[in-house]
């Protein structure tokens, strides 16, 4: 049944952002749309940092748009400061586990697989700013891995990252939604992204969210509100377009 | 703003309920002190000469503290010179210096044997004393000019460079860079440091005991003392608390811009290119700057010379005292810190909520309650269930905590409010909630506020001479109240023995607290 919302509307001083759509199970959902558009409310609102005024959130048929963060079906990646800078990497990916980080040795076993998995066996004991900030990726990725929370919200974590790594970190993201069985919603500005992950993909634009479609059939025929963002680099002659528009 | 859903929980639940206690201590010893004070009795000629000395002594030592700390915060603002950074810190010292000990100091410096004395009989002058309004406004002036000077050397500081660069390109001279750019500065600076000044004048005790007394020189806070300690009358004692009380009210109302002063202000350290450098007005900060240095070190000087003699010969009962002053510190400084922690962490939770406003309010009620208020209530509510003086210390302990609690808050609001903003997000998403909250997150990373909050509420402890002389007994007396004593019998190198070790206890419980918060503190 997966993640839905139902005619939501969520208010932020003047701005406003309304969504009513269902994603299905498991998909692999890329949110795109031009900055300042709401993508990253969206992804707040669905990890319960935002209250929506209007409209419900549901998962499995389950009305969580009460639920604290915490309780949340939801694991997110912010765009910066995924990790505690006090804790080191294995702490930070314990904290997965549980809140308290009163582990038994399993647990903690556990956490060094988890670590192993995303390509960091040994580095547990490193603050995160002994590591890179690729690394520091891999480690918030190893703490979701352990969370398995069905859902898995990114909000752009890797856009401080170079292509090639971004590239490299995406593979194991959709890797890792994999096998937890998650959900994957991940923000982007970059099409290319979306087209690498696959799956379907929402268009947030002039406040409103869109109900998701399939990401190759919306970059091959953009709607009017993506292919003013994407402008005339993947849609020519749309340019004159926005300009009439606009004026 | 769209809120968060999140259940507000047991953090803003232990936030709500450390501010019960501080009101139940500050309010609830008030009713308790409203209710015993015998109203029918009226104010005699003692009381209306109480409140006139109150009133009096308390707008002339703000007035004399702020005149003063604008020539020398212009001088700091604008002079290099080698030991400016250490000036600059010591003007915070006072700030947890045991008042008795800088009364000490003052009297070894102005005193009937002093110095001051010594040079003015060499010329032939006779002696001055300094008891009643003149030592009483001397120690003030000792006490608040650092803190004046600081806050104003904050406003000029704070002045954007851009300004000066604009006046010197206008072709402003001093006149003009007065007019336009350093008095409405002053405006806005001076009148919340006086309101402070006036506030913590207004209930001093330790300096007016030492220094005051008599028709001539008594407060309203000692006259609490004397109704308590020498009448036994608890309806007077009473009357005059629910008067002091009302004073502080109307003068903090009246004063509504009064900021708590930070404990140790950052960005100081770097004097201001003031575009100014006539070779008369180098002087003139020269003497400024000299002037008030000695009047800072003169006292402090005095006390480490006449008491490093006697301190390896003091007697017993002092050491016994010390050992109580600890005692009494250590908990204190915890129970502060942790009433101040658990309202901060509330607070920074609670974000821009009005219920964090009001937090803050009750948290920084103590800076116009008064000590000897607290302390009458609580003897009220305590002796007809306890021999008060068996609870002297547990008293005492209690009233500093509230006592040093605004400058914890102001020291830990702004850390935990940091923390908030930046991990929160983080924390919430991970469940993270109530104790592990504090322990994995706001314990570790709020460290050097709270070492520092730890070492001033225990500093401030130490030192304290207030809601001890209610209560202790001839046998139960803390080092500053055995200083005081001390003094009265003229065992003047037994005190300045005394007065040393208790400066040393005090510098020494600040540093290793502030230390601690430091070390292992990572950014």
């Amino acid at each position: 049944m997966g993640l839905t919302l139902d005619d939501v509307l969520v208010r932020l001083g003047d701005f406003t952002l309304t969504a009513d759509f269902s994603v299905p199970d498991r998909a692999m959902v890329s949110v795109l749309g031009p900055s300042g558009a709401g993508k990253s409310t969206l992804l707040s609102t669905i990890a319960g940092f935002l209250r929506p005024e209007r409209g419900r959130i549901l998962f499995d048929g389950q009305d969580i748009t009460d639920l604290a963060p915490g309780a949340r079906p939801v694991s997110i990646l912010f765009q910066d400061a995924n990790l505690f800078p006090h804790l080191t990497a294995a702490q930070n990916v314990g904290l997965g586990l549980r809140p308290d980080l009163r582990l038994s040795s399993e647990d903690w076993a556990r956490v060094d697989e988890a670590l192993a998995r995303v390509g960091l066996a040994g580095l547990g004991a490193r603050r995160p700013a002994e590591l890179s900030g690729g690394q520091q990726g891999r480690v918030a990725l190893a703490r979701a891995l352990l969370r398995r929370r069905p859902l898995l919200l990114l909000d752009e974590p890797f856009s401080a990252l170079g292509p090639a790594l971004r590239a490299e970190m995406l593979d194991l993201v959709a890797e890792i939604a994999q096998e937890a069985g998650s959900t994957l919603l991940m923000v982007s500005h970059d099409p290319r992204d979306a087209a690498r992950i696959g799956g379907l993909a929402i268009v947030v634009a002039e406040g409103r969210a869109s109900p998701p479609a399939p990401v190759a059939t919306l970059l091959a025929d953009p709607p009017e509100a993506l292919r003013r963002y994407l402008g005339a680099e993947t849609a020519p002659g749309t340019s004159r377009d926005q300009a009439g528009r606009a004026s | 703003m769209a809120r968060r859903p999140v259940a507000l929980g047991a953090t803003v639940i232990a936030g709500a309920a450390a501010a019960a206690l501080v009101l139940a201590l500050t309010v609830g010893t008030l009713a308790a002190v409203a209710l015993r004070a015998e109203f029918s009795r009226g104010l005699g000629p003692a009381e209306w000469a109480a409140i006139r000395f109150t009133l009096w002594q308390a707008t002339l030592s703000a007035l004399l503290s702020t005149v003063l700390a604008v020539p020398v915060a212009r001088a700091l603002a604008r002079r290099h010179f080698p030991g400016r950074a250490l000036l600059v810190t010591l003007l915070g010292a006072p700030f947890i210096l045991p008042v008795i000990v800088a009364v000490l100091g003052i009297v070894a410096v102005f005193g009937r044997g002093g110095w001051v004395n010594a040079a003015l009989s060499a010329v032939g002058l006779g002696p001055v004393s300094i008891y009643g309004l003149p030592g009483v406004l001397l120690a003030h002036v000792f006490f608040n000019l650092p803190l004046a000077t600081r806050l104003v050397l904050q406003g000029w500081l704070g002045i954007p460079a851009e300004r000066f660069r604009l006046a010197a390109a206008l072709g402003f001279g001093p006149a003009d860079i007065a007019r336009h750019i350093e008095r409405p500065m002053l405006r806005a600076v001076l009148p919340g440091a006086f309101a402070v000044i006036f506030l913590i004048c207004m209930t001093s005790f330790a300096v007016v005991l030492a220094l005051g007394g008599g028709p001539r020189a008594t407060t309203i806070e000692l006259a609490i003392y004397q109704a308590f300690r020498f009448d036994f009358d608890l309806g007077k004692a009473a009357l005059l608390a629910t008067i002091q009380f009302a004073l502080c009210v109307a003068a903090a109302g009246a004063a509504r811009f009064v900021t708590v002063p930070e404990a140790a202000g950052p960005g100081l350290d770097r004097p201001r290119e003031l575009y100014l450098h006539g070779r008369l007005r180098a002087a003139a900060d020269a003497l400024w700057i000299t002037l008030s240095a000695v009047f800072l070190l003169a006292p402090l000087a005095a006390v480490v010379l006449r008491g490093a003699p006697a301190i390896a010969a003091l007697p017993h009962p002092v050491w016994a005292a010390a050992g109580r002053s600890v005692v009494v510190s250590v908990p204190s400084a915890f129970l502060s810190v942790g009433l101040g922690l658990a309202m901060a962490a509330a607070i920074a939770r609670l974000g821009r909520r009005r219920g964090a406003a009001v937090l803050e309010g009750i948290g920084y009620l103590s800076v116009a309650a008064s000590p000897l208020v607290i302390g009458t209530g609580l003897f009220i509510l305590i002796f007809p269930i306890a021999d008060p003086a068996r609870l002297a210390l547990a008293v005492t302990a209690v009233v500093n905590a509230v006592m040093s609690l605004p400058f914890v808050l102001r020291a830990l609001v702004p850390e935990l409010r940091r923390i908030e903003a930046d991990h929160g997000r983080l924390a919430d998403s991970l469940g993270m909630h109530g104790w592990a909250r504090y322990r994995l997150l706001i314990l570790l990373r709020a460290r050097r506020a709270l070492g520092f909050g730890l070492g001033l509420a225990a500093a401030l402890s130490m030192g304290d001479l207030g809601v001890i002389a209610l209560f202790a007994d001839p046998e139960g007396a803390t080092l500053p109240l055995q200083i005081y004593r001390l003094m009265a019998s003229y065992r003047m190198a037994d005190a300045a023995g005394a007065a040393l070790l208790l400066l040393a206890l005090s510098l020494s419980a600040f540093w290793l607290f502030d230390r601690g918060g430091r070390l292992g503190a990572d950014a």
